[in-house]
């Protein structure tokens, strides 16, 4: 969770400083809800995820090195400078992507889960989506397929109660979002994101059914997001400073570190070193980003198609061009 | 300015702003005209298109929708049927693809499929445009799929008189019409008239300078790169371009395209969209037919590079097009610069 505020702190920084750019969306206040959801997922579990994914591309286990780099652009990103903010992936440690259209990745979701039935595996899949996602025709229909192929999914709504700035009771017939599971006869519950072993647990009992008994599920977790929708946003046109204040009494890092100390978990210097670890690491990321190489105009084209016949197939298109496009990919031109 | 000074007959607006009155002034002139979309109310709209006109016009009129493109677009081609005019806002033309099949499989389809017995008189504006690192899925000029279809009429305009006159008219026709606004369009200035009833002729073509040397065919915010780069070839190159905004792309004003290029004897068309297949390829074919022995060099095009938006700057930099491509392009079919399109 620490490593999650800390890191975002931080590109909110160096995009002010000009060195991220495009769309970005933090995630301060959703750490509980994150952390929770996907440190109860065992190495095979599949996570997908919406565009506001740096907090769970972390939590996933992705390096903050090549999650830094890609939000700088740089060829040791994730993406190697492709993607950008919202489309971070680590294929290799089960973190199948951040997606840019709304509800777009559910679908997709579905497809892994086929996957792990068709091939028998013992793994599920997790798909994080918005609150205001559950209003796509893509929930509905991504939902029913893994209802009724018994497919073992958590559909992960983080519901921080607004979709930019429309709140979840104007956008939604059924905004007990759980509820909306039982169109599908499928299990659905809700858990206060703040409390981030409150998620584990249920989050943990939600993928274990769906690893081991091929049950979907529909798991919400109620949490706040502090900043605007994106660094675009001021976040306060819509909601007033009271209900902000509110929320972050309820900060999910607070709440866990008292829980620590109170319990005796955890002393004061422990967590006093877990702090300046992270810093530490956030730090090296930067760092990291900053050493990383740009990738080179001439590497544009590269990535489009994966087959090796594809130069080839596409070499009669317009001779010499590397995909029969007039590109004018002249270097010195991309001023 | 004395007392007596007539009103002045037009008024310095950005795009933005020009949207938004025409918008304000259809929904004063007709009840039946309202707004739909994301985010348009409390919020002002992504963009700040709609910013006051929920506090003025009311959730009625100014109605905000989930987020449920498929949902909303279909209500407002249900509801034009029964003759309402909604203007849908899509939050910008990236996400038009999941309310894909709304629009051409239904919209564009109702008046000829049941022998003219039902219209369809809705307008869908939403901004098209790459650029600012806003990566694959956020980037995307695909106007050209909706101009491809019979039934659907698409307009592009790049200046604030343009988009002001270009929506009115599209709210005041009755048929299924795309309106496609631009992101780096908004802040764009000019001059609209004051004139409530000011309307532009959807499928007419502008020329927005007079050239004989070369024909510079554009559209949305290319068309105003064009004119820059066409400044920029006067002064660095003695050329004289003429530009040709197309503003309309369905239906395309080929007979101001061609005549022009039957003055200047060349011609570069210019889109921010993806070239294979596209607006610059249907424009190249009506004039290898119209211009054919007018023609002094191969009709080029300049368009964003066949990859998905990358998102690293100098990625992105070499694959939008930018006044320097269109400037080299030229140049190359004036003969006046290196060939930059045979590799
Ligand atoms: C299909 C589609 N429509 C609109 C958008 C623009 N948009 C991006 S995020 C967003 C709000 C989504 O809210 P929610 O699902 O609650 O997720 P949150 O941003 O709160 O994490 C909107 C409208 C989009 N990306 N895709
Ligand atoms: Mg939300």
């Amino acid at each position: 969770m620490l490593l999650i505020r800390i890191f975002e702190e931080e590109v909110e920084r160096q995009y002010k400083r000009a060195r991220i750019g495009g769309y970005c969306h933090l995630a301060s206040g959703q750490e509980g809800a994150t952390v929770g959801a996907v440190h109860s997922m065992q190495d095979e579990d599949l996570l997908f995820s919406s565009y506001r994914t740096h907090g769970l591309a972390l939590a996933k286990g992705v390096d903050p090195d090549a999650v830094m780099g890609e939000l700088f652009g740089r060829e040791g990103g994730s993406a190697h400078g492709r993607g950008g903010s919202m489309h971070l992936l680590d294929f290799s440690r089960g973190f199948l992507g951040g997606w840019g259209i709304v509800a777009g990745q559910l679908p997709l979701a579905v497809g892994a889960a086929l996957e792990i039935s068709y091939k028998d595996k013992r793994a599920a899949v997790m798909c994080e989506l918005g609150d205001a996602a559950t209003n796509m025709g893509a929930w509905h229909e991504a939902l029913n397929l893994a209802a009724i192929w018994d497919l073992p999914i958590v559909a992960l709504v983080l519901n921080n109660r607004y979709g930019m700035g429309t709140t979840v009771e104007k956008a939604s017939g059924e905004p007990e979002l759980y509820k909306r599971a039982s169109a599908f006869r499928m299990h659905g519950e809700r858990v206060d994101g703040q409390d981030v072993e409150a998620v584990l647990s249920a989050a943990d009992r939600l993928l274990t059914r769906a690893r081991e008994e091929r049950k979907p599920a529909v798991l919400e977790v109620v949490t706040y997001r502090y900043r605007g929708h994106s660094v675009a946003d001021a976040g306060t046109a819509y909601r007033t400073q009271e209900e902000m204040d509110e929320w972050k009494k309820r900060d999910p890092l607070l709440i866990y570190r008292q829980r620590l100390l109170d319990e005796r978990r955890a002393t004061q210097a422990q967590i006093d070193a877990i702090q300046a670890r992270v810093e530490k690491r956030v730090e090296q990321a930067v760092e990291a980003a900053e050493a990383s190489p740009e990738p080179p105009v001439s590497s544009l084209s590269q990535h489009l198609y994966g087959d090796p016949a594809s130069r080839e197939q596409f070499s009669r298109m317009s001779p010499g061009s590397p995909f029969g496009e007039r590109e004018l990919v002249l270097e010195g031109l991309g001023r | 300015m004395s007392a007596t000074a007539p009103a002045p007959s037009t008024t310095t607006l950005t795009y933005r702003e020009a949207v938004r009155l025409g918008l304000r002034e259809e929904l004063l002139r007709d009840e039946d005209v309202f707004l739909m979309g994301e985010e348009i109310g409390v919020f002002e709209g992504s963009y700040k298109v709609t910013a006051g006109l929920f506090r003025e016009f009311g959730p009625i009129r100014v109605r905000e929708t989930p987020i449920s493109e498929e949902g909303f677009v279909g209500a407002g081609i249900g509801a034009a049927m029964m003759g309402l005019r909604p203007v849908v806002e899509i939050m910008t033309l990236n996400f038009i693809l999941v309310a894909m099949d709304q629009v051409v499989n239904h919209a564009a389809k109702i008046r000829y499929m049941f022998g003219g017995e039902v219209g369809c008189p809705l307008v869908i504006r939403t901004p098209n445009g790459g650029g600012s690192q806003l990566t694959a899925q956020h980037s995307q000029s695909f106007e050209v799929f909706f101009a491809h279809t019979p039934g659907m009429k698409v307009v592009a305009p790049s200046t604030p008189a343009d988009a002001h006159g270009l929506l009115k008219a599209a709210i005041r026709d009755d048929d299924p019409i795309l309106v496609v606004e631009n992101l780096q369009s908004y802040k764009v200035r000019g001059e609209v008239p004051n004139d409530p009833d000011h309307v532009v002729e959807i499928g007419k073509a502008a020329i927005t300078r007079e050239g004989g040397d070369i024909t510079l065919v554009a559209h949305s915010f290319a068309a105003t790169r064009a004119l820059r780069v066409a400044e920029r070839l006067k002064r660095d190159h003695g050329v004289n371009a003429e530009v040709v905004d197309l503003r309309s792309l369905r239906p395309l004003d080929v007979e101001t395209v061609s005549k022009s290029i039957q003055k200047t004897n060349r011609a570069l068309c210019v889109d921010e969209g993806w070239a294979t297949y596209g607006i610059s390829a249907e424009i190249a074919a009506r004039i290898q037919r119209a211009c054919f022995d007018d023609l002094d060099a191969p009709i080029e095009r300049v368009g964003l590079a066949e990859v998905p938006m990358p998102y690293a700057k100098q990625l992105e930099r070499a694959a939008i097009v930018n006044d320097d491509k269109i400037e080299a392009a030229a140049l190359s079919v004036l003969g006046l610069g290196p060939d930059v399109f045979s590799y």
